[in-house]
């Protein structure tokens, strides 16, 4: 963790990011309601309900329901943020999701909460480690990581401006504020590059830009330059930033979710097409084994020593194959 | 918006009362000719909800097919979204778009998908198919508003063999807790399913009291009566609950070879068949 703690030591719940925004959007734009399944605390919406109990709509333990009922209060005028824990939002009401939202065009926002390994020993019923995959290829349907309280909170105010579905993956797991330069600007579908390098490209998202951020460094002291390119929207993909990583020839993709289907998906159907190139592909390949969310990070290698690892890896690799 | 059937006096009632058995059988002719010239559909289920679709848009709802987007609008869903023949034909001759465009029915890159789209079709509020899907869509709008105390009115229409899907029952409680007296569900009750008879299959029943314990208001209603319907689907003021109507109708009604055959559900008439069925719908 040393690394990682070098960036900035303190470390933040993006969840509360997420309610502080939600609140201001929410007093600007009376149409922004929330939906919940009896998740208010895991969402931390105690403060909204307070100052709008009326615009709370806590459906209880019934996520298809929960979904479908967005969906209807889209048509209704509403702007809804349906919020969940990521892995009953997404498992559960997955036809909801396309049928209702996606395929619909609902203007509905759906923020799936500690989603990933969030749960760490609650074990993989309650891991989110799918939702990129099962999301990313439904039409319209923008996908979206933060990577930070600051890109939660932007994220969060672009959602409610945009017109149509949004998905919102929001951490519980601590990560530090990113240093970012004064007047920088998010917007969905549009990558960010954090540091630049010529010798590989790593692109991540979520709680794990940080920890690309820590690889880079360690790189650079071997006198590897890494570029990082926080790919918080999985869908729309940039697609110039994509191709500008293929670029360089040699790529690592690391997420907190399946090796197949996600973030490394999705840069190497891109790289296939475009210019082939080693793609490593960091996440989980399979259902994990009980452990808190440090231990199966470190078990995975998505650390700043695995991903400079598989940094080596793909620069090795560059033209062999 | 059209003025309510429930502000008429008795003679424009009946008038009107005629006009939608007159628009049903419009409903049930078109239904039938774009089965038949797309080679595939739900016939049986077109014809079973003829009637409730027929009265909703000629008799009951407040709807406008100039602003069709219109907030204050009432809303109808028909969440069995297979009988989108019958739908189509509703929003045709209720004028949302020229009733020609019918012939385009599941023809390549129509808007007449063999489901429903609100992003294609004029009229169209939700986009359903998967069964199970309308009713907690209808219990968003509702509660939409409520939160608004807008005055428009929420409608669902589903099958019954659908109520075998669980999201059904997730928005009935909901409904019930919420006392969503702006919606209303009608049970297109036709008793057969594709494959076999409802009770054969999952028996739904005893559907009027699962909805009651649900805290709905519940009715039972012969969904081929237009006047029945309408006085069913009528809104009482100080009604405090969600209602249910459970529209009693049969498969393939107006079609004698039809009715009350499971093979019907879907099926393509012959050119036979599809003449008897012409005469025998503009016969009554």
């Amino acid at each position: 963790m040393s690394a990682e703690a070098a960036v900035s030591p303190r470390l933040f719940d993006c969840r509360d990011a997420f309610a502080g925004a939600l609140e201001a959007v929410a007093e600007a734009d009376p149409r922004v309601v929330v939906v919940v399944n009896d998740s208010i605390g895991s969402s931390k919406l105690s403060g909204f309900r307070k100052r709008w109990p009326e615009r709370t709509i806590n459906v209880g333990i019934a996520e298809q329901n929960m979904v479908g009922i967005g969906s209807g209060l889209a048509n209704g005028g509403k702007i809804p943020f349906v919020s969940a824990a990521s892995c009953f939002l997404t498992g559960r009401a997955l036809e909801q999701i396309k049928a209702d939202v996606a395929y619909t065009k609902a203007n509905v926002k759906l923020v799936g909460h500690s989603p990933g390994i969030g749960y760490g020993e609650l074990g993989p019923t309650h891991h989110s480690i799918e939702d990129f995959a099962w999301l990313r290829v439904l039409p319209g349907l923008a996908v979206v990581s933060p990577s930070d309280p600051w890109e939660t909170a932007e994220t969060v105010k672009a959602a409610a401006k945009r017109e149509g579905p949004v998905f919102i993956r929001v951490s519980r797991f601590g990560v530090p504020q990113l240093p970012r330069p004064a007047g920088a600007a998010f917007a969905i579908g549009k990558a960010e590059t954090l540091r630049e390098g010529g010798d590989v490209a790593i692109v991540a998202n979520g709680v794990m830009v940080a920890r690309a951020l820590a690889a880079a460094e360690a790189l650079a002291e071997k006198g590897v330059a890494a570029r990082v390119v926080n790919m918080a929207s999985i869908a729309p993909l940039d697609l110039e930033a994509a191709r500008a990583a293929a670029d360089l020839g040699a790529i690592v993709t690391v997420e907190e979710h399946s090796t197949r289907g996600g973030l490394g998906g999705a840069i190497a159907e891109l790289v296939a097409g475009y210019r082939p190139c080693p793609v490593e592909i960091l996440g989980f390949p399979e259902f994990l084994p009980t452990g808190g969310v440090e231990f199966l990070f470190e078990a995975y290698g998505l650390t700043a020593a695995g991903i400079a690892r598989a940094a080596e890896q793909a620069i090795a690799l560059r033209g062999k194959r | 918006m059209t003025s309510s059937v429930f502000q008429l006096d008795s003679d424009d009632r009946a008038a009107t009362v005629a006009r939608i058995r007159d628009k049903a059988r419009a409903i049930r002719r078109h239904a039938l000719n774009m089965v038949f010239a797309a080679r595939l559909g739900h016939p049986g289920g077109d014809l079973s909800v003829a009637d409730i679709l027929a009265t909703l848009y000629f008799g009951v709802l407040r709807i406008d097919p100039k602003a069709a987007r219109d907030p204050g609008r009432d809303r109808l869903i028909l969440s069995k979204g297979h009988a989108s023949g019958a739908l189509y034909a509703t929003l045709a001759e209720a004028g949302f778009f020229p009733v020609e465009q019918l012939s385009t029915y599941m023809k390549p890159r129509s808007m007449l998908n063999g489901h429903p789209n609100r992003n294609y079709v004029p009229g169209v509020e939700a986009n359903t198919g998967p069964l199970g899907h309308g009713l907690p869509i209808a219990v968003g709008v509702a509660i939409a508003g409520q939160i608004d105390h807008a005055g428009y009115r929420v409608f669902v229409v589903t099958g019954d063999g659908e109520l075998q899907e669980g999201s059904n029952w997730e928005a009935a409680m909901a409904a019930g807790h919420r006392k969503l007296a702006n919606l209303t569900l009608i049970i297109d009750r036709n008793t057969l399913q594709q494959g076999a008879r409802v009770a054969e299959t999952n028996d739904v029943e005893p559907l009027a009291d699962k909805f009651r314990a649900f805290n709905w208001e519940v009715v039972d209603v012969d969904g081929h009566d237009p006047a029945a319907l309408i006085e069913a689907l009528a809104q009482r003021p100080g009604r405090a609950k969600p209602l249910c109507v459970i529209a009693h109708t049969v498969k393939g009604k107006g079609v004698s070879y039809m009715e009350d055959q499971v093979g019907w559900h879907h099926g393509v008439p012959t050119q036979a068949q599809l003449d008897q069925a012409m005469k025998e719908l503009s016969a009554t």
